[in-house]
Parts: structure tokens; sequence; C-alpha cells
């Protein structure tokens, strides 16, 4: 056993300790607080398993913004505890042997996955340089595989959609409410003033950098979006009234840009989402570019929540 | 064993886990938390077989990965959402929690507004 796999195994038995601990804590924020530790370890274990764009990915939205809305929840929660209707302890038992017959089944095909795994790398290696990128994962997400990340951007929207749908008919329209803080201690208003310029920077390399390297739209535009919410939190911003049409406008452009290849596929390459070789990578990289401000408007405002404050006329 | 196998032990006791939390936590929140808990476990099985498809100078199969960055962006979709419904239903009802009837019951205060 070498120590890298000793490392592993440790890193491994931590990473289910803390998961447990995010099931079992006491109170919500107790178990958001260990659960964003478990994004920043669940990326490591990616880096370990050589897929660092999930690495990148995993750190800023499943345990990054994820963490977020679900603290901004409980936070809108606190004043409505009690109500803790716990379950019985035969129906727990019950529950536990289900799940750990779902564990084992899991943990079986696992042991018995074949020897020589089903693999797609040597075909997207071979076509790699039709694809104009050089990062294969990025190849898969904007070229091979273009329709599964045009139909994400709009499971993206829809789910804005459904958030503001949610607000009451007197608010449509209006301001989102940014739950987390009231009123933004000094220390909040300094970072929000000295980290954005760099984090706008970091986020605009991370999407400039995917076309080559681990990066791309969604870790730079979540980066953006960061920065966004960064200096709305600390009241340095306001946070714009959902019905601006520049607002609206900039949540449709990356979709629409990317929509709008797809279908001059169609004219000059015979084929939906086809890009003509001779201009791909200039076209790939003017839509993930809008892709990656949609992507930061969108993050941002489904944090934000629904619109609470009647619209200002 | 491989660290590839390791991590797919891993991934399938995460599955377990957050199973059992959507399962056994009555709070709606912890139910959301759980289930991103489930995803990842589901995502990590993803990196398992993207990681063992590794050919071609590639350290890991592309497909897989970008199968499972779309996953986490989806995922994240669906928690804003459930979250807003949340927010929405305690808004409404003051409830913070789903329970099967005769167990809320046994369960005694539940708080109406």
């Amino acid at each position: 056993m070498t120590l890298a796999f000793a490392c592993e195994i440790v890193l491994a038995g931590l990473l289910l300790a803390i998961a447990t601990w995010t099931i079992t804590a006491r109170t919500a924020f107790a178990a958001i607080a260990v659960f964003m530790v478990y994004g920043l370890l669940l990326s490591i274990v990616w880096v370990t398993l050589s897929s660092v764009d999930v690495a990148l990915t995993e750190a800023a939205i499943g345990g990054g913004v994820t963490s977020m809305v679900l603290l901004g929840a409980a936070s809108a929660l606190r004043g409505s505890k009690g109500a803790v209707a716990s379950l019985s302890l035969p129906f727990k038992i019950t529950a536990g042997m289900l799940c750990a017959l779902v564990a084992a089944a899991l943990a079986t095909v696992v042991f018995f996955l074949p020897d020589v795994a089903p693999t797609l790398a040597p075909v997207a290696k071979e076509n790699l340089a039709a694809s104009a990128l050089g990062n294969p994962v990025a190849a898969v997400l904007f070229v091979f595989r273009a329709l599964d990340t045009l139909l994400e951007k709009v499971v993206l929207l829809l789910a804005l959609v459904g958030v503001w749908s949610l607000s009451s008919d007197r608010a449509w329209g209006g301001v989102p409410e940014l739950r987390l803080y009231k009123s933004p201690s000094p220390i909040l208003v300094f970072l929000a003033q000295i980290l954005p310029p760099i984090g706008i920077i970091v986020g605009i390399y991370m999407f400039w950098a995917g076309a080559s390297q681990p990066g791309g739209a969604f870790q730079g535009g979540t980066v953006l979006a960061a920065m966004w919410l960064l200096t709305m939190m600390a009241r340095l911003q306001d946070v714009p009234s959902t019905n601006a049409p520049w607002l609206r406008l900039l949540l449709v452009v990356g979709p629409m840009a990317f929509l709008a290849a797809g279908l001059a596929g169609f004219y000059f390459a015979d084929s939906f989402l086809a890009y003509p070789p001779s201009i791909a990578k200039p076209l790939i990289i003017v839509v993930e570019a809008t892709l990656t401000v949609s992507i930061g408007v969108t993050l941002a405002l489904l944090v934000a929540g629904p619109p609470e404050k009647v619209p200002q006329q | 064993m491989s660290s590839a196998a390791l991590y797919g032990y891993c991934g399938a006791i995460l599955v377990g886990l957050g199973l059992y939390g959507v399962i056994a936590r009555p709070e709606i929140l912890r139910k959301i938390l759980a289930f991103n808990v489930l995803g990842t476990g589901v995502f990590l099985l993803f990196g398992v077989f993207a990681r063992r498809g590794a050919e071609a100078g590639l350290r890991a199969d592309p497909v897989p990965q970008a199968l499972v960055i779309t996953g986490i962006v989806v995922a994240f979709s669906a928690t804003a959402l459930a979250v807003a419904l949340l927010i929405r239903l305690n808004k409404d009802t003051g409830e913070v929690v789903i329970a099967s009837d005769d167990s809320a019951e046994s369960g005694k205060q539940r708080v109406r507004q």
C-alpha cells in the first residue's frame, strides 16, 4: 500500500464521516456549515480522480452556491421552529435497513464492474482536434454533446421562472430580498470593496482558460455571480428589480446566442449545433462568453430568491 | 483495491446515507440537504466510471465528467426551486416539516400561525 493510497483511504473516511454528520446534525445551521466542508472535501476527491473540471464545478456550485441558498432558507425559517415531529424508532430502523440495502446493491455493482471499462475517451481524443478546443471536457460540453448543455441552460432559466412565480401577486416583478444579512458588518463591506476586482478577473480567466485547460463558462459564471452577490449583500449596490429590461436581456442572451449558433448550423454545416470548422473556435468562444454572463446573472438571482418588495414605478 | 474502487464504495455509501436523510429527517430543509448528499454519491460513481475509462492519454473519460458537470448544475437548479417552495409553504402555513398525519400527531407540537 502506497502513501498516496493511504491518504485516499483517510480522505474517503473523512468524507463519509462528514456526510453522516450533515445528515445527523441537530440544527440546520450546523448541518449546512458541515455541508460546505463536505463540498470542499469532495472537490479534493474529484482532483484525485483526475477530474479537475468537475472539482471546480463542485467547489463553486455544489459546495458554494448550494450552501448559500440553504443558509438563506435556514435563516428565513429560523423563527418557525418547533414542529419537529420526530419519527418513530421502528420507522427509522426500517428506513435505515432499506438504505443499507440500496448502498449494498450499489457496492456490489462496483465490485462486479467489468475489468475492461467501457470508455469514449479514445473517440473524444480522436475528434478533439476537429472541435478546435484543447480541453476534452469542454469539447464534450460544447461540441460533442452540445444539446445537453443547451438544455441545461434552459433548465437553469426554468428554475428561475419557477422561483419568481412563487412571489406574491403584489410583488411580481419587484425586488428580491437577500436574506443573509439584514445589516452588513464593516468587515463584509471591506471585503466587498477589495475582492470584486480580483474575483472578476479570476472569473473571466476561468472562462477563457476553459477552452484548453480545466475551467469554463459555469465555473467562471459562478465566480462572477459570487462577486455580484457580495457587493449586493454589502449594500454597495442595489438588488435589481426583476422586471428591469436589461436584467431580462442578460438572463436570456447566453441561451439565445447558443440557440442561434445551433440553428445557424443547419445552414452552414448541415446539422443542428454543428459549427463550420473554419470559425468553430471563435464561435464557441463568443457563445461561451455570453453564456458566462447569463449563468452568472441566473445563479445570483436564484440565490436572491423570489421578488418580495413591491416594484418601484 | 484500486483508488477508483475505494471511491466507488464511498459513493455507494453516500447514496445510502443521503437516501436515509431524505426518508428519516422530517424537516424539509434537511430533506433537501440529504437529497444533495444523495446526488453527490451518484456523481461520485460517475467519477469512478470516468477514472476507470482512462485511455488514449486522457486521465479520465471526458463524457461522464461532462455529464456530472451538467448534473451538478441541474441539482443546484432543483435545490433553489425546492428552497423557494419551502419558504413559500412556510409563509402560507407555518409548516417546516413533512410527516404523515399519524406520525405528526404522535410527534405532538405542530405549529400553525
